[in-house]
């Protein structure tokens, strides 16, 4: 090395030990999320002139990151192959659009409940872990992927029973008007368009778009580094040895049952708590919203961005969210702007069997995503941030370290 | 039973297990002597391997009872069976390929650590503290077998010897009273089966009983004091190694076999 | 016998007890509800005979097999579309043609079957577990995405070219039968036959069969584990291309998002029969076809899906490997 030079013994950048931090990829991949999460607001008010809309749509990505932090506990760190997912988010949000809304007044026991916000969501996660627990206890011991099947048919049944109890639920009318949360106050500014900096109080949610950015930032912050301890714990250790090797983990004194019915309900939980976060930010649920293909997103999301690796799912959850609601709605006016630019403006115009090019870019769009999901898999198949890179780093690390050096870091 | 509890650690009261109409261990019976090194032995197929599932509680005997100190554990479940001080590695290694040396010795730990969900959620005092209380021992373990400077890497990417190591590492970080070691030695070089037969003296020294299946005549005769001997199922011999290798019945069962 | 056991007798009893009451009060409608369910299940069976044929050799849920069945019918009416076929007369015009488009579009579908394996799959072999599955997910999407490319989501027509009206229909015994049911069972039949014969004389059914056993061992007997993988996807489309025509023979209407309902139902067949294991497959799919049938008379429509997912969980509760499929033991 040739910086020789001796530094002031103890700065603050030493003690920060950034450079050190930098180079561990997960902390750089969760600088800079949390980067992108806080500067993403004041540059998307300034690009698209005070609209709020991109920021609606990112509060409802947090939800799907949410959800892939649940489900990687389940599948990732656990091994469990969930595939009705959706069933508790379902449940989360049912959860909480009948117990705050005026649907209950028109079901059998004629009366409306207008719970807080803040405590249905817990309400929910309790719920909907119950749920998981239920579910989980008699069919957790099934072996492999017949646990994945009835997770499939848990999440098919789920759904249709909130269809057809429809005196309760509305069926397919789904539940409206569900209520905002509220605070005591908030601050509000030229960001919401007010005039001047100010203290609202007391403050509903009432669709404000960055409240609920806001809202899901601290949500998926909180979910962040709860799992991350949870990850390094007795707890996660355990999991990832059921993943590894269930009889060994069973030898090794581990009760295989009860800890997989913990991520079991865990994730469930997670799931739940999205749920009346979901329902609360749209203000309508219905039972279409939690179909297979909702189950089927998260686990791609995970998938694809590196199962067990809580930066990689937060990376895939965001990058297929993006895919799905930005760029593929995007992609026919971009393709018809381009055209036209080009020269080729003829081509959008409808002619004969041709619908035009905006129309058959938009019929192109499934096709597509199965294109992208296809090669994104193929290319890499670990995922983008598999938790298994740092294999390389550890074998690198360990040849030159000594022992002492080792144990000096774990003591 | 003449033999005197208090001497004895394990005891197996006529342990049967069947497969459809296999026999896979009949009507065995045997007492393992606190701080002794206590061996099994027979040839391919004898049922060694079966014995050990049942006695760890991977199978349930189909008749017969395993006394563990005096209590009957016949079947009860794996993680039980570990808790209440039996510990064991596999003939064929199963090791969490995809954890650190460190971690796969951490989970030995689970069964003696105390941190419940909530601790490891929110990282409370406590489980801070047994968390870097368990790294220390899960090193001094690895440091017991061997293998500290491969702490860091992932179990997989160990050498074949160092495997087997790690997996005594671990069953060890359970805390046994009683260890069971599945042809620890097998496809060791004659060195590595000296390092091994050091390393389960050491074992022994900690105060933990072992109980080890080995085909090699050589390891088993260096260390251990008394041996049984299974064929087809059955307990055809047991005693000290000098007696045992000149028995009629096992030379016989060891035909054509390398003893 | 064990409690699971038990549970398991005790739900096939109440199930056996509840139709065969139904059986008694109205014998004409339980029949006629029995009739369409066996056809209804005999196409499933074709289907699940697929994924559990894939499942059992590369442990993979074949996401894309439910749309590979859409794929067909939807060859095989564009196929029909270029001959003059009447859905008013059965002539010798009409027999050929179908004589024709069925082996033509097996063979398309197979190949199609075997270049997905290949591009999408085959890759991914030693990946981890998990991305195939992926790349099955995607695969289903681009196979709706070309059929939603080619007919949007519009209802895609299959000429109604089976004999049917009044000289192909009969009551017996107050039960309506058409000759389109007895077409879809017996032709259902033959197919199953013809596979179970092929599984086990062939040379490459034994090899299928042993691959699935075991790959490794396999591999060392000198078995062609990429050419055996190939031909499982060959045959699994050639059954599910034969359900697909017969599909639109049956039903005459279909959408690009078919397959999607189709194949969920079909792999529920697959588990519920034991995956991996073929009569388990046509056993299941047959079943989830009566109680589909079963349910939408006597319960409402409404209801089937849960019924049949609800008795899904109960089966696997109860019988943790499926009906036929084996226990396996832990080593
Ligand atoms: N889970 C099982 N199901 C059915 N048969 C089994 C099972 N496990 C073992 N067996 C059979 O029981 C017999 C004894 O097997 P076991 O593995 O105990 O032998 P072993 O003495 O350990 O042999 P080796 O020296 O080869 O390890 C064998 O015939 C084996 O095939
Ligand atoms: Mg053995």
């Amino acid at each position: 090395m040739s910086n020789r030079v001796a530094a002031p013994p103890r700065s603050l950048f030493a003690r920060l030990r950034l450079r050190e931090r930098i180079r561990d990829r997960d902390t750089a991949i969760y600088g800079l999320l949390l980067l992108v999460a806080l500067v993403f607001p004041a540059i998307s008010l300034y690009t698209s002139d005070g609209s709020t809309y991109l920021i609606a749509v990112a509060g409802h990505a947090g939800t799907y990151v949410l959800l892939a932090i649940g489900l990687n506990v389940v599948v990732g760190f656990a091994g469990l192959l969930d595939l009705g997912y959706a069933a508790f988010f379902a449940i989360g949000a049912y959860t909480y659009a009948l117990f705050a809304s005026q649907q209950l007044l028109a079901s059998p026991i004629h009366h409306a409940y207008h719970f807080p916000f803040w405590l249905m969501m817990f309400v929910g996660l309790i719920i909907a872990a119950s749920a998981g627990a239920i579910l989980g206890f008699p069919t957790l011991r099934l072996r492999g992927d017949y646990l994945a099947i009835v997770t499939l048919g848990f999440g098919e049944i789920v759904p249709q029973v909130f269809q057809n109890f429809d005196q309760w639920t509305g069926g397919i009318n789904a539940i409206g008007g569900i209520d905002q949360p509220t605070l005591p106050a908030w601050v509000t500014g030229p960001w919401a368009g007010a005039d001047s900096i100010s203290i609202v109080a007391p403050f509903s949610f009432s669709f404000d778009p960055i409240a609920y950015y806001v809202l899901i930032f601290i949500l998926v912050s909180v979910a962040i580094v709860l799992v991350n301890n949870l990850q390094r714990s007795r707890l996660g250790r355990a999991w990832m040895a059921i993943r590894e090797d269930e009889v060994a983990a069973a030898a090794m004194g581990i009760n295989t049952v009860t800890t997989k019915l913990l991520a079991f309900g865990i994730g469930a939980s997670f799931s739940g708590f999205a749920g009346a976060y979901y329902g609360a930010s749209f203000g309508l649920v219905s039972p279409d919203d939690f179909l297979f293909i909702v189950s089927i997103t998260v686990l791609v999301m995970i998938v694809l961005g590196g199962m067990g690796s809580i930066p990689g799912v937060i990376v895939g959850a965001i990058t297929v969210y993006f895919i799905l609601n930005w760029f593929l709605p995007l992609l026919p006016p971009a393709v018809q702007s381009l055209a036209s630019s080009i020269g080729l403006g003829s081509l959008n115009a409808r002619s004969g069997d041709w619908p035009g090019l905006g129309n058959e870019t938009q019929n192109v769009t499934l096709l597509l995503f199965g294109l992208i999901l296809v090669s994104m898999m193929l290319v890499r198949p670990q995922g983008l941030f598999p938790s298994r890179v740092r294999e390389q780093e550890l074998k690198h690390a360990t040849g030159q370290e000594d022992e002492a050096a080792i144990e000096q870091a774990h003591a | 039973m003449t033999d005197n509890l208090d001497d004895n650690i394990l005891v197996l009261n006529n342990v049967t297990k069947r497969f459809g109409g296999l026999v896979a261990v009949d009507d065995v019976s045997l007492s393992i002597k606190r701080g002794e090194i206590f061996a099994l032995i027979g040839p391919n197929g004898a049922g060694k391997t079966t014995l050990f599932n049942n006695v760890t509680g991977l199978f349930k005997p189909t008749s017969g009872h395993v006394i563990l100190n005096g209590k009957d554990i016949t079947g009860s479940k794996p993680h039980e069976v570990a808790r209440l001080g039996i510990a064991r590695t596999f003939q064929n290694i199963r090791l969490f390929d995809y954890m650190t040396c460190l971690d796969n010795v951490r989970v030995g730990r689970h069964v003696r650590m105390h941190s419940k969900l909530w601790d490891g959620l929110f990282k409370l005092p406590a489980e801070r503290r047994e968390e870097a209380r368990v790294t220390e021992e899960a090193m001094e373990l690895l440091r017991f077998v061997g293998i500290a400077r491969q702490a860091h890497q992932y179990a997989r990417n160990l050498p074949y010897g160092q495997q087997r190591r790690l997996e005594i590492a671990r069953a060890l970080a359970t805390e046994p009273k009683l260890l069971l070691l599945d042809e620890p030695a097998a496809g060791f070089t004659p060195q590595e089966k000296v390092e091994l037969m050091a390393l389960v003296r050491k074992i022994l020294d900690r105060g933990v009983t072992v109980w080890l299946i080995e085909h090699d005549m050589k390891v088993v005769m260096g260390i251990s004091e008394r041996i049984v001997v299974l064929d087809h199922g059955e307990k055809i011999a047991e005693g000290p190694p000098e007696e045992v290798r000149t028995d009629p019945r096992v030379i016989e069962a060891y035909l054509g076999k390398s003893a | 016998m064990t409690f699971t056991d038990y549970g398991f007798y005790v739900l096939c009893g109440t199930a056996i007890v509840l139709l065969a009451t139904q059986a008694v009060l109205d014998p004409r409608t339980f029949f006629q509800v029995l009739d369409f369910g066996i056809a209804d299940g005999a196409i499933y069976a074709l289907v699940a005979l697929g994924y559990t044929m894939v499942y059992g050799i590369i442990e993979l849920i074949n996401f894309a097999h439910g749309d590979i069945f859409t794929l067909s019918a939807v060859i095989g009416s564009a196929i029909l579309g270029f001959f003059t076929v009447s859905e008013n007369t059965f002539s010798l015009t009409e027999f050929v043609t179908l004589l024709l488009v069925f082996p033509v579009v097996m063979l398309m579908i197979g190949g199609i079957n075997v270049t997905i394996e290949r591009v999408a799959y085959r890759p991914l072999r030693n990946a981890p577990r998990l991305a195939p599955l992926i790349t099955a997910i995607g695969m289903s999407f681009i196979v709706e995405g070309v059929m939603y490319l080619w007919h949007g989501s519009a209802i895609i027509h299959f000429p109604d070219l089976l004999p049917h009206g009044p000289g192909f229909q009969t009551y017996i015994g107050g039960v309506f039968f058409t000759f389109k049911d007895i077409f879809v069972i017996v032709a259902a039949v033959i197919l199953v036959s013809l596979l179970a014969v092929f599984i086990n004389a062939s040379k490459l059914g034994k090899a299928m069969r042993a691959t699935a056993q075991d790959r490794d061992a396999a591999q060392l007997m000198g078995i062609d584990i990429n050419r055996t993988i190939s031909a499982t996807f060959f045959i699994g489309a050639v059954l599910a291309a034969a359900g697909g025509i017969i599909y639109g023979l049956y039903f005459n209407n279909l959408d690009y998002h078919l397959g999607f309902s189709v194949g969920l139902i079909a792999f529920t067949a697959a588990v519920f029969g034991g995956i991996g294991n073929i009569p388990g497959a046509a056993l299941g799919g047959l079943l989830i076809g009566l109680v589909k049938a079963f349910s939408d008379n006597y319960v409402g429509s409404r209801w089937t899906h849960i019924i049949v997912f609800s008795i899904l969980i109960a089966v696997l509760v109860f019988r943790p490997t499926g009906l036929l499929g084996m226990r396996v033991p832990e080593k």
